[in-house]
């Protein structure tokens, strides 16, 4: 059981700086998904608390202990890679125990927890099989099997599922929460597949050029994006934007741009934001609803359709605006034809134009 | 592969007339090529089986009348290098000694700095690589009389030792570039994982990086046998009259000025000087073409 503190950290590669002054705590027992684009440190940063790549500032301290300098295996983690890094001459058995056997741990308890371990991950039947005659989501088993072998306290997942195909993605993911909710250890998991991030996360760190954009729970991370990068990275199909101004109208603030208006005035604004200012507007496609006979409902002229089995993603203009939505496979809505829709402003975001952050 | 073959054979369309004459203009050029080399080797061996008797008639592309083994006997046992009549063994022996620790030293250098410059990103490593590229460019002959000079000065000039060593440095370049292309293929996560599992540095190369070595270290002992065995300059110049190794000495018996030159014995004589490397590359070929295509193979 251990938590997790960054102070101020810094990483860089020569004069390229991956991570700058980031500041991070992570509760004992807690499942932190560190999300992000490719080449945005979110890696760095994991081999960074790993101990395999160094700092070049600031503290990384699990349980109140500094181990900003200590040795990868004096840190109590266990590590699971993408690329599976399972040693290819070893037989799964010799792969689970090499840990154990270096720190001299003795045969018999060696065998008990690679039994353990074995079981708990179904590999129990591969014990003997060398990994290149294991499927790639049998190698993965054996990869966090490795990591369960050594006790840790702490997991560090660096895209473990990224080289799976989508049906093995998913059920080594449920695999991997269930694993959480038997040991309750801390975890931190590396991905740039959202939807990995939105299922097993207690809370995501969404990271851009080194630099956290927002650390919060899946829902609010979804919901309420604390800027326009964050909005568009999560999210499929992605979410609209539209960029405009909030103008007032009365006592009231209205978005417009161009012909398109939209009643602003129940959106939750976080500061307050004066008429004239130029904004960006954030729609999810499942925000614009099918209008069932509201009073608010525009038309929009629908361009394209997009089946995608459970409902469609349609694309209408509205005023202008080519927005996406979602519709139901049974509201009747086809292409070149017309079709209401009610938006849900106070599920809508806008984000500063300069900035890009939520206002 | 197989399956892949077969389809591709199944579906194969027949070749136009125009083809076909190509097929058969390229297999005969291949065919010429390959009797132009095995030539000197097909005069070689039926010289050697004749008679001088026989060899004086001059016809050197006739098989043997008399089929002998007697030059290979006198080769073996009893060729004269100057006024020691032992024969080729003496030669071989050497050779052998020589031969084994050099090659099993050199690639357990060549790995074991392969293995440091590519997983331990020390300071300085590329640096460090591209004197030792740099090394491999010089010419050997630069470097003979200072070394000459230094293993005189410590003692150890024309011995065993003497030479082993020079063989184990002049081979590491090389050595470490092939292990080192090797090694920079393997995925650098599998030196994390085993770091986390608190493998040091040796326990590493020993436990991991060694095992999955195999197919480099074939090519690398190719290379090596082929090029320690081959040697004649170090040889004549490190290895002392006593160890001399067998190439210097087939040297001697064939440039014997006194007397008649025994053609036969002769031929016999480089036959077997040329078998140990002979044997290597038949026996694997296709590790050889593997090697040279390393950097482009993993395992």
């Amino acid at each position: 059981m251990s938590s997790v503190s960054l102070q101020n950290l810094e990483i860089s590669y020569g004069n390229v700086a991956i991570v700058k002054s980031l500041d991070l705590t992570i509760q004992d027992g807690e499942f932190l998904v560190l999300l992000g684009p490719s080449g945005c440190g979110k890696s760095t940063l994991l081999s960074a608390i790993g101990g395999l790549v160094d700092v070049s500032g600031g503290r990384i301290l699990f349980n109140d202990k500094d181990v900003t300098w200590a040795d990868p295996k004096d840190r109590g983690i266990g590590m699971v890679f993408q690329s599976y890094a399972l040693y290819p001459t070893m037989s799964v058995e010799r792969n689970l125990s090499f840990g154990l056997r270096i720190a001299g741990i003795d045969r018999a308890t060696i065998d008990k927890k690679v039994k353990w371990a074995a079981e708990l991950l179904q590999i129990t039947h591969l014990l003997d099989r060398k990994p290149s005659a294991l499927s790639g989501g049998q190698r993965q088993r054996v990869a966090i099997g490795r990591a369960l072998v050594r006790d840790a306290d702490i997991f560090l997942f660096d895209e473990p599922l990224s080289n799976l195909d989508a049906k093995l993605r998913a059920e080594l993911r449920l695999e991997i929460k269930k694993l959480h909710k038997t040991l309750k250890s801390t975890m931190i998991y590396v991905t740039h597949d959202q939807i990995e991030a939105l299922t097993l996360a207690d809370r995501i760190a969404v990271m851009k050029d080194g630099i956290i954009q927002q650390l919060d729970t899946p829902l609010n991370v979804y919901n309420k994006p604390a800027n326009e990068f964050v909005g568009s990275f999560l999210g499929s199909p992605a979410m609209n934007k539209v960029e405009g101004q909030l103008v007032a109208d009365g006592d009231r603030l209205v978005f417009t741009a161009g012909d398109f208006r939209l009643d602003a005035s129940h959106y939750p604004f976080a500061q307050k934001v004066e008429g004239g200012r130029k904004a960006v507007l954030g729609l999810r496609p499942e925000h614009i609803l099918p209008a069932k006979g509201d009073a608010q409902a525009i038309e929009g002229k629908v361009s394209l359709i997009e089946p995608m089995g459970s409902s469609i993603l349609a694309w209408s203009n509205f005023d202008g605006v080519s927005l996406s939505h979602l519709v139901g496979q049974d509201d009747g809505c086809e292409a070149d034809r017309t079709f209401p829709v009610t938006i849900d402003v106070q599920k809508a975001s806008f984000f500063d134009v300069e900035t890009g952050w939520r206002l | 592969m197989m399956s892949q073959a077969k389809s591709a054979n199944a579906s194969k369309r027949p070749l136009t007339y125009q083809e076909v004459w190509g097929r058969i203009g390229i297999y005969t050029f291949l065919g010429l090529l390959a009797l132009f080399f095995l030539l000197p080797l097909y005069v070689m061996l039926v010289t050697s089986f004749k008679s001088m008797d026989e060899v004086r008639l001059g016809l050197i592309f006739s098989l043997p009348q008399h089929f002998s083994l007697d030059a290979w006997v006198k080769a073996w046992t009893s060729a004269c290098t100057g006024l020691d009549c032992t024969g080729l063994q003496v030669g071989f022996g050497n050779s052998v000694k020589i031969l084994v620790p050099s090659v099993v030293f050199s690639i357990l250098f060549g790995a074991l700095n392969g293995y440091a410059l590519s997983f331990w990103k020390v300071k300085g490593a590329n640096v460090l690589f591209a004197c030792l590229l740099l090394g491999s460019f010089v010419p050997y002959q630069v470097f003979i009389y200072p070394l000459v000079r230094f293993y005189a000065q410590t003692g150890i000039y024309g011995s065993l030792p003497a030479i082993v060593i020079t063989h184990i440095i002049f081979g590491m370049p090389v050595m470490t570039l092939l292990f080192r292309n090797y090694y920079s293929g393997l995925p650098v996560e599998l030196f994390k994982a085993a770091r986390i599992d608190g493998a040091g540095f040796w326990k590493i190369f020993i436990s991991i990086v060694l095992p999955m070595s195999v197919p480099i270290a074939i090519v690398a002992v190719i290379m090596q046998v082929t090029a320690i065995w081959n040697d004649f300059l170090l040889g004549l110049v490190f290895a002392g009259r006593d160890n001399l190794p067998m190439t210097v000495q087939l040297n001697n018996i064939v440039n014997t000025t006194t007397g008649e030159r025994a053609y036969n014995v002769n031929m016999a004589a480089t036959v077997l000087t040329s078998l140990v490397p002979l044997t290597v590359y038949l026996v694997s070929g296709r590790w050889f073409v593997r090697g040279i295509a390393s950097g482009a193979v993993k395992g």
